[in-house]
């Protein structure tokens, strides 16, 4: 039984004399039940954050990002009114136990304060600064008025207006500036508050479970167009 | 052996000195001196919290808290190495169950620590690391030995701290070391710069409290308890998961009265060993990737998963789709995030382990019928029991398959590890490396008790183990005797601090299972690469007892099994630290084996298996 020529292990019976168990998980760890298909789709939806304003925080949550391989298409930081605030609006493309551990892993970061899920009504808007060849300037300006964008610059050879509305919106402006040659474009990223009296990041209530949840995921955003 | 203890030991004046300096720093009626600058408000704070001992390292930075330690009856164990440093405080941590304190200098000081503040993130151990930082003024500057430690430390810890004002620095400290202990414990850092703690400051440290912004939830919702409390009388296949939650919330007694009431088999993942005697009948030990034949069977096969603090790690779990595929899972842990993270939680329960097993033992009414269950998993029991090839002169009652010579055979390393076992008492605290050697301990060391277990679970940082005994040395009971279980590879990382273990003669005993290779990376390569050793073949190494003799502790070496017991005794017997160089099969390899991402219903018994 020494060395190489030894096949060494424990004894008894082969991987392929074991029962097996019939049931399977996903890979969202979701047993996977015949009757119902448990697999959820990636959709994309609008957390608002209220944070310490101090130095770091931001660094903090897009590590975070990072390192979990969250997908996040936008993020956007700004004051408060309270002087100690800051608000982190995302927008994040996940499936529904991706969105919930995005909420989760953040709330646990010490500088977060609260965290929530937008509800699909919510207010978003966005902002955008185009920057376009004016070569035909009448033209550039009767677009720009089919968006209610505002001209902010202009030059002999360029034209810059700020756009601001819905993600689909600002898409829209952007793909119909196209015409004209766009030089640069700078985009915000999404800003959001949610409607009436009903408070952004309020006292989060004690839903830790998977929220309810919408399954379309385009229908918001036309939803909210102006 | 004189010549040396008498070159080797001047604690005893030391310790005189030491307490020449806690007369200094207190007034003549015993109460502290009030504090004048920020390094004292952080030595204030530490004191505040209770901390007897501190690991460090000196340098440039941190020299104005090392100044205010002086004066403190904080005992501060120089370290020969900032990673030991880290490493035995998150060690302290784990035996005492408070947090352990590291300190360390800027820049090379922290980064130094950088190991062992992931490890004990991965883990989950209360940890507070307090590193020196360049004066304020020069921060950004690139400095010398500057280093953005709240930068680097920031996905690696549970949180950390700038400390900017000393006027506030004590409290940083304070709100450090209140968040490192409390909930799902974590590592926290203040990174302290040199003009903050030089600075004059009359601010005393409050009580240590968590910010505001830091909730824990006890108890969990009552509802899903009653739910997952019929699922579990409903159930014909239950089975119990310990993870290291269970020992960290002082869950095991809880755990213990609740599967043997309900006469539940009991399934313990790495960090939970301890958390469930594993003489017990309804143990089945260590699942996952090395764990038993019979946890891996029942785990697969339960049809409800009580599951306490465990974060369901991908060496415990295998492939996803193949974990438990059949059981309703009952989640409890005090850290939301990890509900569903890796396996989907039924019934999710969120809470202190204690509070919330507790809850469930209130809720559940009537025992589920299990005897076919019981009955299938003492069969899975025998039909997979971890025997091992011994010679059988020196095994005793062990099974065994061979009955050749035992001089002629090399020592096989469980053997090593269960003759250990029986050198020392139940209540022996067990530190290891990574590797081969640390899943044999896993796999033959009867654990009972909680807080026994000491080694690096999530982050497999080789070359724990000795600092680690160290910590824990410090933190247990002057009775209990602490053993490292270590591997030659891991040893030669961190056997500095053998320098440190002979100065404050510490009792620790290190047995370093030696086959001169990094033995798992070659059981993988014989099993994965065509058995091509790239760099895993060491093929030399240091004779380490007589390393261990040069730093002036015992040597022992063993080489063959009739040395094996006595050698044992004497070292474990010799009130000091002993290292013994245990020469054993170098061929020796892991069984049972779930390759990554495998099934672990699947486990491969031997090589050819996988």
């Amino acid at each position: 039984m020494s060395g190489n020529d030894r096949q060494r292990g424990l004894e008894g019976p082969p991987p392929e004399e074991r029962p097996t168990p019939d049931g399977r998980r996903n890979e969202q760890g979701i047993r996977i039940d015949p009757e119902v298909e448990a697999t959820h789709d990636p959709r994309r939806t609008v957390i608002s954050a209220l944070v310490k304003h101090e130095p770091g925080v931001l660094a903090e949550v897009s590590g975070l990002f990072s390192r979990r391989q969250f997908n996040i298409e936008s993020l956007t930081v700004g004051p408060t009114t309270d002087e100690d605030r800051a608000r982190i609006t995302l927008v994040v493309e996940e499936p529904d136990p991706g969105i919930d551990q995005v909420k989760k892993q953040l709330r646990k970061l010490i500088p977060v304060v609260s965290v929530r899920e937008l509800e699909p009504d919510a207010m978003r808007r966005e902002l955008a600064l185009v920057k376009v060849d004016a070569a035909d300037p009448a033209q550039v300006a009767a677009v720009a008025d089919m968006y209610d964008a505002t001209a902010v610059d202009s030059s002999p050879e360029t034209a810059t207006y700020e756009v601001t509305g819905s993600r689909q919106k600002i898409e829209a402006a952007i793909e119909t500036f196209e015409q004209f040659g766009i030089r640069e474009v700078d985009r915000t990223g999404m800003t959001a508050l949610a409607r009436g009296t009903d408070e952004t990041t309020g006292p989060t209530p004690a839903e830790a479970s998977v929220s309810a949840v919408e399954d379309a995921t385009q229908t918001k955003y036309t939803a909210d167009d102006d | 052996m004189s010549e040396r203890a008498a070159t080797v030991s001047p604690p005893d004046e030391r310790a005189q000195e030491e307490q020449k300096h806690d007369r200094d720093a207190s007034t003549a009626d015993g109460t502290p001196d009030p504090v004048t600058s920020g390094a004292q408000a952080v030595v204030r704070a530490l004191e505040n919290a209770g901390v007897e001992y501190a690991f460090g390292v000196q340098g440039g930075a941190i020299m104005p808290v090392y100044d205010a330690l002086y004066d403190s009856e904080i005992t501060h164990v120089t370290m020969a190495h900032e990673q030991g440093a880290a490493h035995a405080a998150d060690a302290y941590g784990i035996v005492a169950g408070e947090p352990g304190v590291c300190l360390a200098t800027s820049g090379p000081g922290a980064t130094n620590l950088v190991t062992g503040i992931a490890d004990a993130d991965m883990d989950s151990d209360p940890l507070v690391a307090l590193t020196g930082q360049v004066p304020t003024e020069f921060v950004g500057n690139d400095a010398f030995q500057e280093t953005d430690t709240t930068g680097v430390t920031t996905p690696i810890t549970k949180d950390n701290t700038f400390a900017a004002d000393p006027d506030r620095v004590g409290d940083d400290v304070g709100e450090a070391f209140a968040l490192a202990g409390e909930g799902r414990p974590g590592p926290t850092l203040v990174d302290l710069p040199k003009d903050v703690t030089n600075a004059d400051t009359e601010a005393e440290p409050a009580t240590p409290e968590t910010p505001d912004t830091y909730e824990v939830q006890e108890r969990a919702d009552p509802e899903i308890v009653a739910e997952a409390a019929e699922r579990i009388e409903a159930a014909t296949r239950p089975a119990m998961l310990l993870g290291g939650g269970v020992i960290k919330g002082e869950a095991s007694e809880t755990c213990r009265e609740f599967a043997i009431e309900h006469e539940i088999p009991v399934i313990t993942t790495m960090p939970g060993l301890g958390a469930f005697p594993e003489d017990h009948e309804l143990s089945m030990e260590m699942a996952g990737m090395h764990g038993t034949g019979y946890a891996n069977m029942a785990i697969t096969h339960c049809d409800t998963l009580i599951a306490v603090g465990t974060r369901f790690d991908d060496r415990l779990t295998g492939g996803i789709e193949t974990f438990a595929p059949d059981a309703a899972v009952i989640h409890v842990d005090i850290d939301p995030a990890e509900i569903s993270k890796n396996i989907h939680a039924d019934y999710p329960l969120i809470g202190d382990a204690d509070t919330v097993v507790s809850q469930l033992a209130e809720a559940v009414d009537a025992s589920p019928e299990a005897t076919k269950w019981r009955a299938q998993c003492q069969q899975w029991k025998s039909e997979y029991s971890m025997a091992y090839d011994v010679p059988s002169e020196q095994s005793g009652d062990e099974p065994s398959t061979s009955s050749k010579m035992p001089e002629d055979e090399p020592v096989q390393p469980e053997f090593v590890v269960e003759a250990l076992d029986e050198a020392t008492d139940d209540d022996a605290i067990v530190t290891t490396g990574v590797g081969q050697h640390q899943m044999w301990a896993c796999q033959y060391w009867t654990f009972t008790e909680p807080r026994t277990w000491v080694s690096s679970h999530g982050l497999g940082t080789m070359g724990y183990g000795l600092p680690a005994a160290i910590g824990a040395r410090l933190a247990a009971d002057d009775d209990q005797e602490v053993v490292c279980v270590d591997g030659d590879g891991s040893f030669l990382m961190t056997m500095q601090g053998l320098s440190v273990a002979v100065r404050e003669n510490l009792d620790i005993t290190v047995a370093v299972l030696n086959n001169e290779y990094i033995g798992m990376v070659r059981q993988w390569q014989d099993a994965f690469f065509e058995g091509r050793h790239a760099a895993s073949d060491y093929n030399w190494m240091p004779e380490f007892d007589k390393l261990a003799e040069a730093f002036g502790a015992r040597g022992f070496r063993i080489d063959d099994y009739d040395e094996v017991a006595d050698v044992i005794a004497e070292a474990v017997a010799y009130d000091g630290p002993s290292v013994i160089d245990v020469h054993i099969d170098p061929e020796a390899n892991v069984y049972p084996m779930v390759p990554s991402g495998g099934d672990n219903g699947q486990f491969a018994l031997t090589e050819d298996q996988l």
